[in-house]
């Protein structure tokens, strides 16, 4: 079973994180990693491959900083990895961006299963893998808190606030995956030591015969216009207990819609 | 997700590292500490339970093994890069990172003194990750001097095991480990009848006394080991009876660096804590560390834990370096340990009342901080062993 996993990398939430003079996310001026909710599905994956042979080929769009993503992939145990790097991809939008992880992913080939995380940590938009299904004209089974791969169908859970539906989907499929259903592992000094042979693709916009104007900031269907940092939290209110404490406790939550 | 805790005692230290994997390897540590270590340190040292699983995850991750040749599933590391990892464990957890040096100690004898076919036979378990190691060497009797040695073991009549009575005091993880790396007398001559035999774990007659109760490093679980009459098969005595003395004099050189290092990461821990006290804490309406007195104190501390860093990896890079260094190393442990003592004894003041409760860490470090000037060598006996080197000429 040949899998690709796609991963982002992102700026790490624990730093101070800057932005560009065009309003574009700083990631190359900040320390960045492998988006956490990507470590599910590569684990996924590894999972797969471990119990049914096959390779796992991990996948990734940004700047130099984000070979990173797939250096701790491969530390972890996937099998190669495909860094899509270019100038015009600058500022690109998830549309712009799930074309080409598409076309990249047609020029690997010979795909499985496309497993992706939940949402990326930095945009958090979670739209990605069905643009990506779309694209592929695959189907997607998203937010996938179980995923089993049999008999070339792969059956996920996802778990709803009322009920857990059980979907099931012929393969080659997209397939997002949160982050209940496993405990990635962690990389080993012997996985470093191995992911340093493992081989490592960077293609262009025109390796994968994408047109440069129909990606990046100028193409985006969305513009950043201003931000500003989030105020600084307010203090909170503070509710004297005069013998009705536990009534205003509940009209507060209540105000709140919290009960 | 996994637990990411609020509060992040983890190191923002510069290291210059050797190779790309060596920051790679840095990196998993620090992330194995963030994740598994700092969010169960407070509450395992209250309750003072050996954290098994914790090793098992070191263990797994290669960390248990770094300094040990690949051939036999180590991970082929200078004790330069061995060494800061050991240092960013004690960052997160102090008695783990003694158990991860002490394991890595246990493993000595048989990698450097080992015949090659007891090497290629023990080590790759002992170096696997999932094993780990106890060290005995210490007895009631026998501290600092360990000439003093009384364990006996006797060649069975067919030659095929030793029987060993007495007892050793002061094993670190005794009853959780795998295999005991012991040092037992197998001749009347003080220095010269002593040798080294790995025995391992449930071997019959080897029984352990309840836990110490200790000052500190409540996780380090400390107890007696017992022998009576205990058979050991007589192919796991290391090298040639007669080396125990030579082994273990060895075995602590490299092992004292083990400590040097652990010592330094707790004090960065300590000068961590009282740093961002320092600054959140107000009196006379600023911050505290606004008034020079205070401010003093903390680049004192800063001094200490970075001359203590710089003293440790100066004797691991002569020992990389296939120079001497045990002097060095005796200097590290003597600079390192005492630098933990005096940035903890100050962390807990920078911290005032608050210093001395149970609430802030700085009262732990400080006891855990103690322990470091004792073992492996108390601390004048490592000036007895840079005097005689020194005086040597
Ligand atoms: C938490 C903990 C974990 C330990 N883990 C292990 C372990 O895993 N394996 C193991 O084998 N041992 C272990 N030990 C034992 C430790 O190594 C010994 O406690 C240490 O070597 C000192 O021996 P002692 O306690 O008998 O002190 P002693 O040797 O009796 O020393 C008492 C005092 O006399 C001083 N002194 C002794 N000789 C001289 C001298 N020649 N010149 C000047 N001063 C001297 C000492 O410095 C010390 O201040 C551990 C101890 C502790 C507390």
């Amino acid at each position: 079973m040949n899998i690709v996993v796609c991963v982002k990398h992102v700026p790490d939430a624990q730093s101070e994180r800057t932005f560009n003079e065009d309003n574009t996310t700083d990631r190359e001026g900040v320390d960045g990693l492998l988006s956490e909710l990507d470590e599910y599905p590569v684990e996924a994956a590894l999972q797969l491959v471990d119990a049914a042979q096959g390779e796992v080929t991990v996948l990734t769009v940004g700047p130099d900083q984000a070979a990173d993503a797939i250096k701790k992939s491969l530390q972890m145990g996937a099998h190669r990895g495909v860094h899509v790097n270019d100038a015009a991809i600058h500022g690109s939008d998830a549309v712009a961006t799930s074309l080409i992880l598409a076309e990249a992913i047609k020029k690997i080939g010979d795909v499985d299963l496309v497993l992706t995380g939940l949402a990326s940590t930095d945009g958090t938009m979670s739209v990605v893998p069905a643009m990506l299904a779309e694209r592929l004209g695959l189907p997607q089974v998203t937010v996938a808190s179980e995923l089993t791969v049999e008999g070339g169908k792969a059956t996920i859970r996802r778990d709803g606030d009322v009920a857990s539906e059980t979907i099931e989907a012929s393969l080659p499929a997209v397939v997002s995956v949160t982050d209940q259903i496993n405990e990635p592992r962690y990389p080993s000094f012997k996985g470093i030591m191995a992911a340093k042979k493992k081989p490592v693709e960077t293609w262009s916009l025109a390796d994968l015969g994408v047109d440069a104007g129909s990606v990046g900031l100028d193409a985006a269907w969305t513009t950043v216009e201003s931000f500003e940092k989030r105020p600084p939290r307010q203090k909170g209110q503070i509710v004297t207990d005069e013998g009705d404490g536990g009534t205003k406790l509940a009209q507060f939550l209540s105000a709140q819609k919290f009960i | 997700m996994r637990m990411r805790p609020g509060i992040v005692r983890c190191m923002a230290v510069e290291r210059l590292v050797p190779s790309e994997e060596a920051g790679d390897l840095i990196a998993l540590t620090r992330e194995i500490c963030r994740d598994v270590l700092a969010p169960r340190v407070d509450a395992a040292e209250a309750a003072g339970e050996f954290p098994r699983d914790v090793f098992g995850v070191l263990g797994r991750a290669g960390l248990l093994s770094l300094a040990y040749p690949e051939e036999f599933g180590g991970g082929g590391q200078p004790y330069e890069v061995y060494l800061q990892v050991v240092e960013e464990i004690a960052s997160a957890w102090m008695s783990v990172a003694v158990g991860t040096s002490v394991h890595s100690l246990t493993c000595f004898p048989v990698a450097s003194f080992g015949s090659k076919e007891q090497r290629q036979r023990l080590l790759p378990d002992m170096l696997g990750g999932e094993e780990l190691g106890a060290y005995c060497l210490s007895e009631p009797q026998a501290g600092s001097d360990v000439s003093a040695i009384r364990t006996r073991a006797t060649l069975t009549d067919d030659g095929g095991h030793y029987r060993l009575s007495g007892g050793k005091a002061w094993i670190s993880h005794a009853g959780h480990a795998d295999f005991y790396t012991t040092f037992v007398r197998t001749d009347d001559h003080p220095t010269r009848g002593l040798s080294c035999i790995v025995i391992p774990a449930g071997t019959e007659g080897m029984t352990f006394a309840p836990p110490e109760r200790k000052m500190g490093l409540a996780c380090d679980t400390v107890r007696e080991v017992l022998f009576d009459g205990a058979l050991v098969a007589a192919d796991r005595l290391v090298g040639e009876p007669g080396m125990g003395m030579p082994i273990a004099l060895a075995a602590l050189d490299a092992g004292r660096l083990g400590i040097a290092a652990a010592a330094t990461g707790l004090a960065q821990s300590a000068l961590d804590l009282a740093t961002s006290y320092s600054t959140d804490r107000e009196q006379f309406g600023q911050s505290i560390n606004r008034f020079q007195g205070l401010a003093f104190m903390l680049a004192d501390m800063e001094a200490a834990v970075t001359s203590a860093r710089a003293t440790y990896l100066h004797a691991a890079r002569l020992k990389d370096g296939g120079r001497s260094f045990s002097k060095q190393a005796a200097v590290a442990k003597l600079v390192c340990t005492d630098a933990a003592m005096k940035v903890t004894t100050d962390a807990v003041q920078v911290l005032g009342g608050y210093g001395y409760t149970q609430d802030f860490p700085a009262e732990r470090f400080m006891r855990e901080a103690k322990v470091t000037q004792i073992f492996e060598g108390t601390n004048q006996i490592q000036r007895l062993v840079i005097s005689r080197q020194l005086l040597r000429g």
